[in-house]
């Protein structure tokens, strides 16, 4: 029977978690900690309205729900170790309490490179650091210098390419083309050059130079880029360090069972957790909101299950957005570890894009740009667990239809 | 029970239509149309799971409508 739980992590994992527990009937004492001093805020502006200066951080509050009106926020202090056998949490301000229940979301951090401790040089992950870009971008005749071709890269310099100002974006292979394939990394790269970002690809950031302040990004073909702001989109370290010692399995994230369980009493879920998704068959983290919505809320439900068969394992298909220029990019499904990339419709006219992804026989995600209800169908197809040759075959009757 | 759907907020992502397929579909122009004007209680699970995954915040249920 659990009298008390703490959720360690106030975003949208955490938040999600503990909505659920409280909506499945846990009435006892419920916790939330988090190490930012914000309550829940919604993170996919952050790269977009709140960059480009349109929204102020109240708008991207998350909902305050009634159900969470009993709930204990401690907010502006990190864990920083656990016990996990006891299931004791210690805290930054030396405090220690123990707890029959805990739900780790605390997320991950952003990468950074050695040599980019100076003004002008950002990572993106909290409201804290997109305030902070916010004010570089607006810095009369601000030059952004974009390194990696991510996501959170990408949304970045389409919103500084809206306010006007002049884009390079370092590649070393092309946009998202580790996860997506070239094929599609390089349509990207033509969408943003068709926006005005220069896009340099096949190229690493080595040197960031300035005097105080950031002036130039020195790369490895030997040419410089003129910018005064950069931001970094080299990928996040899931927050982990603080486990050390715990008793629970790291390595790349908290290593869970397929009911996102990490150790007796103890889940986890969002960008921190690894588990086994037995439908894609692979075992990885997920680092997209709509995981964080889903998974919160998996892990929430097991931690109130008497036992692993009442809750079944989290096989999610994963879903994933990301607006620029006014196009929707969405994928669906996995493209880990994909043998094929097919594009079926690609318009440089309007942007409209789709590719699907093949992984042995399978059908396993669909890419869209400006393509929803194309994407909304292939989900569709996605949770029957599709073959790739009638994948296709569908496709042929659609568009002949 | 119905849908208030914010018309500012949604954008067309199309998430909540396969949380809620008898209540809310996508047409080719990515705009989302109500299926049901109004539902019952079998259907709140799915306007529930529909409200959760939006991406834009843009949907609430107004149970003291229908």
């Amino acid at each position: 029977m659990m009298r008390s739980i703490a959720v360690v992590g106030a975003s949208l994992a955490g938040l999600n978690a503990a909505l659920t527990l409280r909506n499945a009937g846990f009435t006892g004492r419920l916790v939330v900690f988090g190490d930012e001093p914000h309550m829940p805020y919604d993170r996919p502006p952050l790269s977009k309205e709140i960059a480009r200066g349109e929204w102020g951080p109240d708008k991207i509050v998350l909902r305050r729900e009634p159900v969470l009106d009993d709930v204990e926020w401690r907010l502006g202090v990190a864990a920083t170790g656990l016990d996990a056998a006891s299931r004791t949490l210690h805290f930054a301000d030396g405090a220690e309490e123990s707890f029959d229940g805990i739900v780790i979301a605390t997320g991950a951090t952003p990468r950074r490179l050695v040599g980019t401790e100076q003004a002008g040089v950002h990572v993106l992950r909290s409201l804290d650091d997109a305030l902070a870009l916010k004010r570089d971008l607006a810095r009369p005749g601000a030059r952004l210098a974009v390194v990696g071709g991510g996501f959170v890269g990408q949304e970045v310099a389409a919103s500084a390419r809206s306010l006007g100002i002049p884009v390079t974006m370092i590649e070393a292979v092309a946009p998202a083309a580790h996860v997506l394939g070239n094929e599609v990394g390089d349509l990207i790269a033509d969408m943003h050059r068709r926006n005005g970002v220069d896009v340099r690809l096949a190229v690493a950031a080595e040197a960031f130079e300035g005097d105080g302040r950031l002036a130039s990004v020195h790369l490895s073909d030997g040419s410089r880029v003129a910018a005064d702001v950069a931001v970094l989109g080299i990928g996040v370290t899931p927050n982990t360090g603080w486990l050390e010692g715990s008793g629970l399995a790291l390595d790349n994230g908290i290593l869970c069972d397929e009911t996102c369980l990490a150790a007796p009493g103890i889940v986890a879920a969002g960008d921190v957790a690894r588990w086994p998704n037995h439908r894609f068959g692979e075992l990885r983290r997920v680092e997209h909101w709509d995981n964080a919505v889903r998974q919160g809320a998996h892990a929430a439900r097991r931690l109130l299950a008497a036992s692993a068969e009442d809750v079944g394992p989290y096989t999610p298909i994963p879903w994933f957005w990301s607006d620029q220029y006014g196009l929707k990019i969405q994928v669906v499904g996995s493209t880990f570890g994909h043998d094929e990339v097919r594009i079926v419709e690609s318009d440089t006219t309007s942007g409209r894009l789709l590719a699907l992804y093949r992984r042995q026989d399978r059908l396993v995600a669909a890419l869209g740009i400006a393509n929803v209800g194309k994407v909304v169908r292939y989900r569709r197809l996605l949770d029957t667990d599709p073959l790739w040759k009638d994948s296709v075959a569908s496709l042929e009757h659609n568009d002949a239809a | 029970m119905k849908f208030n759907v914010d018309w500012d907020l949604c954008d067309g992502n199309g998430v909540c239509v396969i949380e809620a397929p008898d209540l809310l579909d996508i047409d080719d122009d990515s705009n989302l149309v109500i299926l049901a004007e109004t539902f019952g209680a079998d259907k709140l699970a799915q306007a529930e799971g529909a409200v959760r995954v939006c991406p834009k915040h843009a949907l609430t249920i107004d149970r003291s409508a229908g």
